[in-house]
């Protein structure tokens, strides 16, 4: 008797406890990844939120100046100076990016010998640090002895000292920055291959010539790739610090002074940090306004096939 | 019928197209190699000014193959500032950053892809949300946090996020571990083994293309920081090549010594091509499933 009430129990708690043992080992396993996010993204965030409305220093405590900071950003002409750089760099170069990239890619799709080598050579520079990057045009841009005038001296052109004129200053950060453009290239190679070739072959048939069917079967083909890579990389864009640091430190008069380096100059050269996460929490707010208008308007525009292959 | 006339007619077009063809071919190959040496070429001028002396560097008209390459040049610099240690620093920063990242980011995407929990799909899309997050964002609040630890000037910043998964490496990891057929892992588990002899023994050596892939992006993307270490390293005996590179570049920056600086870029990079060349398979196919498919 005693025997068969306790059978069925134990079953049941047997079976309780699969489920369970399996939901406290998930639970275990994700914990790191947990745990930082909670540390290093969640609490930081938070926090800044009301840092932003203090004046804190790094040293002392913070005191609560409501709106102030961003009262302050607003009325700022070097805030504005720097949102206006960050937006002239990231509108030219992301789709600088894109287009150069994906005539590459296109260029390479093609059926011949020695594509791989070409794909390695232009592949190579985006693996390069931005620091290396930065000294090396640096010197390769120097008004008196860098290769560029060097080369525009050979064909008779006086070139002008890049990095010292505020008018060229920003077009140069903006043309160092293709060199990195084959980071690009695996994406659109792969996308590129993704395209079923019966709908170049029946472009063929019809009489397509190439202009055709790149505007008619690889953009609509590839759009929502090119949109995914196109919020993605003005989200990047917004991020420009490492070569105007390097290069030109913000200057010459604030020319090249991009939104990420004021921040970084408000926060260590000025030690204003509640300014600085002032500075953070609206360009979150940009970058999320961003992707939103990105992806509500994507349907306008992007070609979704109907049915993608759902393993 | 129709289509034996229009073939007929074609025959001439038709050759037409193959001659368009060949010179579709030569073009590409021509725009193609033209961009080659844009690209190279820079390169190419950083190693050769490294191995000049400063008066060849800036003459007009430039010598273009300096000879005898001046290695001089690198042993000076070896000289004047300790390389070497930037060079300890920076790997030992590195080699901890790629074992955290690849052990916290494998476990976290294990329990993803193989473990039922409640919540745990809605959690994973939280992680997930953060790579939309730009770190610009978050670079002025985790200072702040790590301030207050009394972790500046210390290499922990830098390392211990690395232990504490990374959203990027988790997805790419949890896609992995997803194509991998179940049945071993069952077999495994029929035989007696628990979660993490699973985890350990079946499916982290299956996962190892994945594994490589996320290391070498780790490597590149931790050998080349310069912002972390910026704002966190103020001891010179603590930078990592990367902030030594601009002490460098400021501290000689009134004197005509763009060959030293240029030795230095080059040491600075020679690892991240060296790995680049090495790798290069698993780097474009690990783009293309992160880049692509989803």
């Amino acid at each position: 008797m005693a025997s068969v009430t306790t059978r069925p129990r134990k079953r049941n708690l047997f079976h309780l406890s699969l489920q369970r043992r399996e939901a406290i080992a998930c639970a275990c396993f994700i914990a790191p990844a947990v745990l930082g996010f909670l540390a290093f993204s969640l609490f930081p965030l938070t926090t800044s939120a009301f840092l932003s409305l203090t004046d804190y220093r790094l040293a002392g405590r913070p005191h609560f100046v409501g709106l102030a900071n961003y009262a302050t950003l607003l009325s700022d002409n070097l805030f504005w100076q720097s949102v206006r750089v960050t937006s002239i760099y990231a509108l030219a170069v992301v789709p600088l990016w894109l287009v150069n990239s994906l005539a590459l890619a296109i260029l390479m799709n093609q059926n011949l010998k020695g594509m791989h080598l070409f794909r390695t050579i232009y592949y190579l520079p985006a693996m390069l640090s931005g620091v290396a990057v930065s000294m090396l045009w640096i010197w390769l841009l120097n008004g008196r002895y860098g290769l560029v005038n060097i080369a525009l001296r050979m064909i008779g052109i006086q070139g002008p000292n890049w990095l010292r004129d505020p008018r060229w200053a920003l077009f140069s950060i903006i043309m160092v920055s293709q060199w990195s453009v084959g980071w690009y290239l695996p994406i659109w190679l792969g996308a590129l291959q993704g395209i079923p070739t019966e709908l170049y072959e029946a472009a063929e048939i019809d009489g397509s010539n190439w202009w055709d069917k790149i505007r008619h079967i690889t953009l609509p083909m590839l759009s929502p790739v090119i949109f995914y890579n196109l919020v993605m990389n003005i989200i990047w864009a917004t991020q420009l610090f490492t070569e105007v640091f390097m290069m030109t430190g913000g200057g010459p008069r604030f020319a090249t002074l991009s939104y990420m380096l004021y921040l970084y100059q408000n926060a260590f050269s000025y030690n204003k940090m509640g300014l600085a996460t002032a500075m953070s929490w609206l360009l979150f707010v940009a970058v999320l306004l961003l992707t939103i208008v990105a992806f509500k308007s994507s349907p306008m525009w992007v070609y979704y096939e109907a049915e993608r292959r759902r393993p | 019928m129709a289509q034996a006339t229009r073939d007929g007619r074609q025959r001439p077009l038709w050759m037409g197209r193959r001659m368009r063809r060949v010179l579709g071919a030569a073009l590409t190959y021509l725009i193609l190699s033209a961009g080659s040496l844009l690209f190279l070429f820079p390169l190419y001028w950083q190693v050769s000014t490294s191995l000049k002396t400063w008066q060849d560097a800036q003459r007009f008209p430039p010598v273009w193959v300096p000879w005898p390459p001046r290695f001089q040049n690198y042993v000076e610099l070896m000289e004047r500032f300790p390389v070497a240690q930037y060079l300890r620093n920076t790997v030992f920063i590195v080699v901890l950053v790629i074992v955290g990242v690849l052990l916290s980011s494998s476990l976290a995407a294990y329990g993803f892809s193989r473990l039922r929990m409640p919540g745990r799909d809605i959690i994973f899309l939280i992680l997930l949300s953060t790579l939309m997050l730009p770190g610009a964002v978050l670079v002025i609040p985790q200072f702040v946090l790590f301030q207050t630890l009394h972790w500046v000037n210390t290499y922990k910043p830098l390392i211990v996020p690395a232990f504490f998964g990374n959203p990027f490496s988790i997805f790419l990891l949890r896609q992995f571990f997803l194509t991998i057929p179940l049945d071993l892992e069952d077999a495994a588990r029929i035989d007696g083994a628990g979660y993490v002899r699973t985890y350990a023994q079946i499916v982290l050596p299956l996962a190892r293309p994945a594994l490589l892939a996320i290391a070498i992006y780790t490597f590149l993307g931790t050998w080349n920081d310069f912002f972390g270490p910026l704002i966190y390293l103020s001891d010179r005996e603590k930078y990592t090549l990367a902030v030594a590179l601009r002490y460098l570049q400021g501290s000689v920056r009134s004197r005509p010594e763009n060959h030293l600086l240029m030795a230095a870029a080059t040491l600075s990079i020679i690892p991240c091509i060296f790995i680049f060349l090495l790798a290069q398979r698993q780097f474009i196919q690990g783009t293309v499933v992160t880049g692509v498919k989803g």
